[in-house]
């Protein structure tokens, strides 16, 4: 009989005494705990890159606030998932993303099935303290079957990452810096003349409006990211 | 108790947050018991009253006349509540913002119009540069986002602010809703 030693880490979250696997992030045990902790770039079944900053907590003993994502579970810690500052911070984040491009909720073809929206919602917002910054942002509808509006896109690089680790074919990647960034296919060339291989991956697991399916205009337009899960599970099994 | 003086006002906007208002339906007879609607699209009054106990403003500030407005409103408003996307958010009105004015006064009055081709210069109000929501103007001290909020957000956030009830606005209606 072989026994396999499981380096085991008892920590506090929100009071609450739990147990985790050495090397699991703060969400992942917050989450297997049914504590919430807000999240936007975050998808289950992708790689984690600490872009949105929305799901950052306190840790008891240490000053600088941590994105519970990519952080990682330590012996002894206490950690804080929701406390004035917070939710100062969250709501912040969510203002910078609605004043940085042109998020008009009534017309968005994902209006009442944006991440966006409902975070919005959920963190008590309802005005956007900052002015609008109205960019002037391109719509590209050169592909037979998606759209990529970046008026709603929120760089959270989703569709990057989906492309890159799930389909195999890194079509997406992200152009520029800071306020510049833009999503690209190819090297900045039209979606509907880039190697794009139509799986549509990228337009399930996007939070808003950025990436749709042109079939879906002027109806309802939920995304359905969770077959992300199951698809790993079943390449590991094989 | 003496009736509060509740005035609506339609900025900016498409008319569908007066709509919802009046979707309140019978409500409204409830809500006449506690308010005298003094100022409104609805009402015949042509000048803003100089006490006002309620504030309703629907649309962002897209012109001259809107800005003179609503810092009127706000003058002679004890509570000012932007009401709807539009008055919160600028909404469909503000999606000009990325052009600007001289390029939507020339789609609609010369590339779309046939006869008299021509921009009008008296009469109507001059147009921001940009369209902004109520708040990068005044104070406001309610906010009750969606397009429009639904007649019931207007008759649990009314009957809050009239009793001094808590109000918890998030649970009620969001962007878009």
């Amino acid at each position: 009989m072989t026994t396999v030693a499981v380096d085991v880490k008892t920590l506090v979250i929100d009071g609450q005494n739990v147990s985790a696997r050495a090397g699991q992030t703060i969400l992942e045990v917050a989450r297997e705990n049914s504590i919430d902790i807000p999240t936007l770039c975050h998808l289950d079944g992708l790689s984690d890159v600490g872009a949105c900053r929305l799901c950052v907590v306190e840790i008891k003993g240490n000053n600088k606030l941590l994105p519970a994502c990519v952080a990682t579970v330590e012996e002894g810690m206490e950690v804080t998932t929701t406390t004035e500052r917070l939710t100062k911070h969250r709501r912040t984040i969510l203002e910078l993303l609605f004043a940085e491009r042109n998020h008009i909720c009534s017309v968005c073809v994902s209006n009442g099935h944006c991440e966006l929206q409902s975070l919005a919602q959920s963190q008590g917002l309802t005005h956007v303290r900052l002015p609008y910054r109205n960019p002037q942002l391109a719509v590209d509808a050169s592909h037979e079957r998606f759209t990529i509006d970046h008026n709603r896109c929120i760089l959270c690089t989703r569709c990057v990452r989906v492309c890159a680790e799930i389909e195999g074919a890194h079509v997406w990647d992200v152009m520029g810096r800071g306020i510049d960034s833009m999503i690209i296919s190819d090297l900045h060339e039209e979606w509907g003349k880039s190697s794009c291989t139509r799986c549509g991956k990228c337009v399930q697991v996007c939070p808003t409006g950025a990436l749709f399916d042109k079939s879906k205009i002027g109806s309802d337009h939920p995304k359905y990211p969770d077959f992300l899960p199951y698809l790993n599970l079943m390449r590991e099994a094989q | 108790m003496s009736k509060l003086k509740l005035a609506t006002v339609w900025l900016d906007g498409c008319s569908g947050c007066h709509m919802s208002f009046l979707d309140m339906d019978e409500r409204l007879i409830e809500l006449a018991d506690f308010v005298d609607v003094v100022y409104s699209p609805i009402v015949d009054t042509k000048e803003f009253p100089d006490e006002v106990d309620i504030a309703l403003v629907e649309g962002a500030v897209a012109s001259v006349d809107d800005e003179r407005k609503i810092r009127k409103i706000r003058a002679h408003s004890k509570m000012l509540i932007a009401m709807g996307d539009c008055a919160v958010a600028g909404n469909v009105p503000s999606m000009r913002n990325p052009f600007g004015p001289q390029a939507i006064l020339d789609r609609a009055y010369f590339e779309n119009a046939d006869l008299q081709q021509q921009i009008p210069c008296v009469v109507v109000p001059q147009l921001l540069k940009v369209v902004r929501p109520i708040h990068e103007f005044v104070k406001v001290d309610v906010f009750l986002p969606g397009c429009p909020p639904s007649a019931d957000t207007f008759h649990t956030a009314l009957t809050a602010l009239i009793t001094g009830a808590p109000l918890d606005i998030p649970a009620l209606t969001r962007f878009g809703a």
